[in-house]
């Protein structure tokens, strides 16, 4: 019985390596992991804006097109949040189906350090890389201890990262800030978001990291996005592709950087 | 029937015609909380950190001979002792009526029940103070109480008050103090400047 | 009364691209943060209290009328005088009822969220009585005729050097000062004279024991204590969720509540009123609702009346830390205020919960364990429900919708998109028609999408 790999919308048009990375990983890890091709969007934008009746048939169609796999892997916690916690409302009537998809669906890093048991790579980046925290990932997931708790918790990700040879680890002051994303609220707060965003780029550069890493693509998207407007000397990675091994690449100025607003 | 009285009964009767379950109230076990191997030693290094002072010592009359090496204290011309086998004050508070005329007090000596070592808290019963202003109004303030009368945490100490039978008492951890401005921390904001506890065995 | 509508990214803007204000705010609170980290840290059963405290306060609110009666029957056998007040303009008309009773021209007053929540200082003003805060930050913000911007550091906004120009308007400083320490020991001469000569004292209250009829009131300056040890009447104000059953249930939320506030161990003062100071003294209780009843009714929004006013959510919040209290154009601002609002007045503050990137440390920082972040992703869809989303808004989450119910359509126009993005010149894209781009460069868009790449090469079919 093959895994289903779930990749988030954006991840599928704007980052597609991510997706392959992650593929390319978990075929390297012997699984048969299939893409079912009938999938679009989680539904986070509409839920997170409030809009249930428009977000129901879009989840509703997500748990039909899982059903059937053992496994849901994906490599975003933010959207593998949404389907553990944040479905469940759309499910009243008959949740079996909802359940079994909620208690198969894993974030990356959560399936390779759970699931798998992953404990050997066969892989370098030698570069220096701090971890950016996904809010999701850490608060909703509880891939990590996040700093406000006092619960004790594995690092995932980190521990998984710890599993590639030659990094450098750098620690930002503030270990789990948002960086300002939060979906639509980039967009409705563009201001605070960008401020937000500016600041975490600001203490990842302090710590004289090359190359920001994270489980979620989303919010290195918003990083991305500032630092290339503003010509930070530093990437962005998502933790897949240093997992396989990708060489770093410098994040590209804006083709025409004269023209961007400032 | 005044406002206040149908106030009173339309509050009650909104939350009423609205029942909720609920669990019943959880059992606080003083035994699962943190203990301490030396208890006076955390008391003494927790009220340090909130700006006190805490003096060990044998016999009350070491408080008179540490106060007279505080300048503050040597120079003080109005000081009121609740505890005059320790220190003999110059202001009787019993003899005022008005606790408006104690405003000029230099120094209060008094009284405190017990200690509480996770924060460095003092707990002083209403009782002992003729006006319960003497714990505000002074410059300065010296607090004296046994060591042996020790708690861990704010579980032991509020199951060692029990029931409430005064009408006034206060845990007092530190001097006052502010952090208003700026956030930088000012001690003596409108109470005392100083706090020394003194811990007679 | 009709409230305006506040747009809060527009009400945040001059706070948060202002760079010597927002970072300089930013940093003193999580400063502020930090110092609870460690405090929490140091309780190696801090999880299980905060779940003990969520637990008693859920309990209470579920039996609250049992319990009000009962404190109302142990405050009047200690000799207490117990109001109820429907809402703010009761709560201030019986404050001042009393007031007249006893002739009173001077009254000073400590922290209380409650009657910054009636507008009673200008209400007791308005009839002619001087009100003094006591509270430094409060004494500030008042001097200034401001209002506090957080609830327990009321001019975490405002710098030294600008309350330096404050004192030396109103108190006489020298011109220039603007160490905090002249500037605090400037305000304990001034309000030491109003102590002396306030009449009446007003507090807050941080807890009331319904086993006890006793309130607790925590200070750090004293200025509570001060303020209702002198005159002959203390009027203690306080919104019914302050309840707690039982004496012995301080223990926990006395543990809790300095340690997420300020990051100290207990507040400097704790102080327990037990009905009045003597016979010849008066202690009057009033008790208001102002909307928390009705709140309570509410199943989803209920738990945000377990809150205990520690202000742990707006110094861990990054978006309050970057946009200020004032922002949000309530007494309560930050996640506990974006949730409360709205309950006052869901089309007024529409806009709070949105001011929120449900990054979820409000909820783990949270001493009571009030769920706020879902409880502000609730709020979304409940003014989705009742139509106070923008219609653009709307209409752009059902073409959202319409396209990720067909994979074929989203393919194509993802692919559209990227060719757009793409082959248009930058201005095109990145204009201020675009919100995301005014600060951010959009994702360099590939020529392959996932799916297409796995298409051609994964896919045999």
């Amino acid at each position: 019985m093959p895994v289903a790999l779930f990749v988030p919308c954006y991840i599928d048009q704007f980052y597609p390596d991510v997706a392959v990375a992650t593929l390319e990983l978990l075929e390297r890890l012997g699984l048969d992991v299939v893409f079912p091709e009938a999938q679009t969007c989680c539904g986070q934008p509409m839920a997170n804006t409030g809009c249930a009746s428009e977000t129901a048939p879009v989840a509703r169609r997500m748990v039909e097109i899982f059903a059937d796999y053992d496994a849901v892997i994906c490599p975003s916690g933010s959207c593998t949040a949404m389907i553990r916690h944040h479905y469940a409302e759309y499910f009243t009537e008959d949740a079996t189906q909802y359940e079994k998809v909620a208690s198969r669906t894993f974030e990356l890093c959560e399936y390779l350090h759970d699931v798998l048991q992953v404990e050997r790579l066969n892989v370098r980046f030698p570069h220096r890389v701090s971890l950016h925290q996904s809010c999701h990932g850490l608060r909703e997931l509880r891939l990590g201890g996040s700093s406000e708790s006092m619960t004790p918790r594995v690092d995932k990700v980190r521990e998984i990262l710890e599993l590639v040879e030659g990094i450098e680890w750098c620690t930002p002051e503030r270990s789990d800030e948002c960086c300002g994303f939060g979906g639509t609220f980039a967009v409705n707060e563009p201001d605070v978001s960008a401020a937000m965003g500016r600041d975490r780029i600001a203490d990842h550069l302090a710590t004289g990291s090359h190359v920001i890493a994270s489980a979620d693509m989303s919010c290195l998207m918003h990083l991305q996005g500032l630092i290339r407007r503003e010509e930070q000397p530093i990437s962005v990675m998502h933790v897949a592709q240093i997992l396989v091994g990708r060489p770093v690449t410098r994040p590209a100025v804006p083709s025409n950087p004269s023209e961007a607003i400032r | 029937m005044n406002a206040s009285t149908s106030s009173r009964r339309s509050m009650l009767d909104r939350i009423r015609t609205r029942p909720l379950d609920s669990n019943p109230l959880p059992t606080v076990n003083p035994s699962r909380m943190t203990t301490y191997s030396d208890p006076v030693q955390k008391f003494v290094e927790i009220l340090g950190t909130v700006g006190g002072q805490a003096h060990i010592i044998d016999r009350p009359e070491q408080i008179g001979e540490t106060l007279n090496a505080i300048e503050v204290f040597t120079n003080a011309r109005r000081i009121a002792s609740l505890v005059p086998e320790a220190i003999q004050g110059d202001v009787d508070p019993s003899c005022f009526d008005d606790p408006h005329g104690l405003a000029s007090l230099d120094w209060v000596v008094a009284p405190g029940e017990f200690i509480v070592a996770e924060n460095g808290a003092i707990w002083v019963d209403g009782r002992s103070l003729p006006h319960r202003v003497l714990l505000f109004i002074p410059q300065y303030l010296a607090l004296v109480v046994s060591r042996s009368q020790v708690v861990n945490h704010m579980h032991e100490a509020y199951a060692r008050i029990g029931t409430p039978t005064t009408n006034f008492g206060v845990f007092v951890s530190g001097p006052s103090k502010t952090a208003d401005i700026e956030q930088s921390l000012v001690l003596g904001a409108h109470g005392c400047r100083t706090l020394q506890v003194f811990l007679l065995p | 009364m009709k409230l305006p509508i506040v747009d809060h990214p527009t009400a945040a803007r001059p706070f948060v691209t202002n760079p010597k204000r927002s970072p300089w705010h930013d940093k003193a609170l999580w400063f502020v943060r930090s110092k609870r980290d460690k405090q929490a840290k140091g309780v190696s059963e801090w999880e299980h209290l905060r779940e003990l405290a969520s637990e008693i306060k859920t309990h209470t609110v579920a039996n609250l009328a049992d319990y009000l009666e009962k404190f109302e029957q142990a405050a009047t056998n200690l000799g207490a005088t117990v109001h109820w007040a429907a809402d703010a303009a009761e709560h201030n008309e019986i404050v001042l009822k009393i007031l007249r009773r006893h002739e009173t021209l001077r009254i000073v007053k400590s922290k209380s969220m409650l009657t910054e929540e009636c507008g009673l200082n200008h209400f007791l003003e308005n009839n002619g009585i001087e009100v003094v805060d006591t509270d430094l930050g409060e004494r500030i913000v008042q001097l200034r005729d401001e209002t506090p911007s957080h609830i327990v550091l009321p001019a975490i906004h405002i710098k030294k050097e600008e309350v330096g120009e404050t004192f030396h308007q109103h108190l006489g400083t020298e011109k220039g000062a603007s160490d905090p320490k002249y500037l605090t020991e400037a305000a304990r001469q001034h309000l030491r004279n109003k102590f002396l000569l306030g009449e009446v004292g007003i507090t807050g209250v941080n807890f009331a024991i319904a086993e006890t009829g006793g309130i607790v009131v925590c200070t750090n300056e004293g200025n509570a204590d001060l303020g209702v040890s002198l005159p002959k009447v203390h009027i203690a104000c306080m919104g019914i969720e302050k309840l707690i059953p039982r004496f012995q249930d301080l223990s926990v939320f006395t543990r809790l509540l300095a340690r997420s506030a300020t990051g100290q161990p207990i507040t400097t003062y704790t102080s327990h009123f037990h009905g009045p100071r003597d016979p010849d003294s008066e202690l009057h209780i009033v008790l208001v609702d102002n909307g928390r009843t009705r709140l309570r009714g509410n199943s989803e929004f209920r738990d945000s009346l377990n809150c205990i006013r520690c202000g742990a959510c707006m110094n861990t919040c990054p978006v309050y830390r970057r946009s200020g209290g004032h922002s949000y154009h309530a007494t309560v601002p930050g996640p506990i205020g974006s949730v409360l609002s709205p309950t006052r007045d869901a089309k007024s503050y529409k806009s709070l919960p949105y001011a929120c990137s449900l990054c979820g440390s409000c909820t783990d920082v949270c001493p009571v364990k009030i769920p706020l972040h879902h409880q502000l992703l609730a709020w979304r869809k409940e003014l989705v429900g009742r139509g106070l989303l923008p219609v653009s808004k709307r209409v752009s989450m059902r073409f959202a919708s319409m396209l990720f119910q067909r994979p074929r359509l989203f393919a194509v126009a993802g692919k559209c998109g990227r060719t757009a993005l793409r082959v248009l010149p930058h201005w095109m894209t990145h204009n201020r028609l675009n919100t995301w781009t005014i600060a951010r460069e959009l994702p360099s868009p590939p020529r392959e999408s996932f799916r297409e790449w796995y298409g051609r090469n994964r896919n045999d079919d």
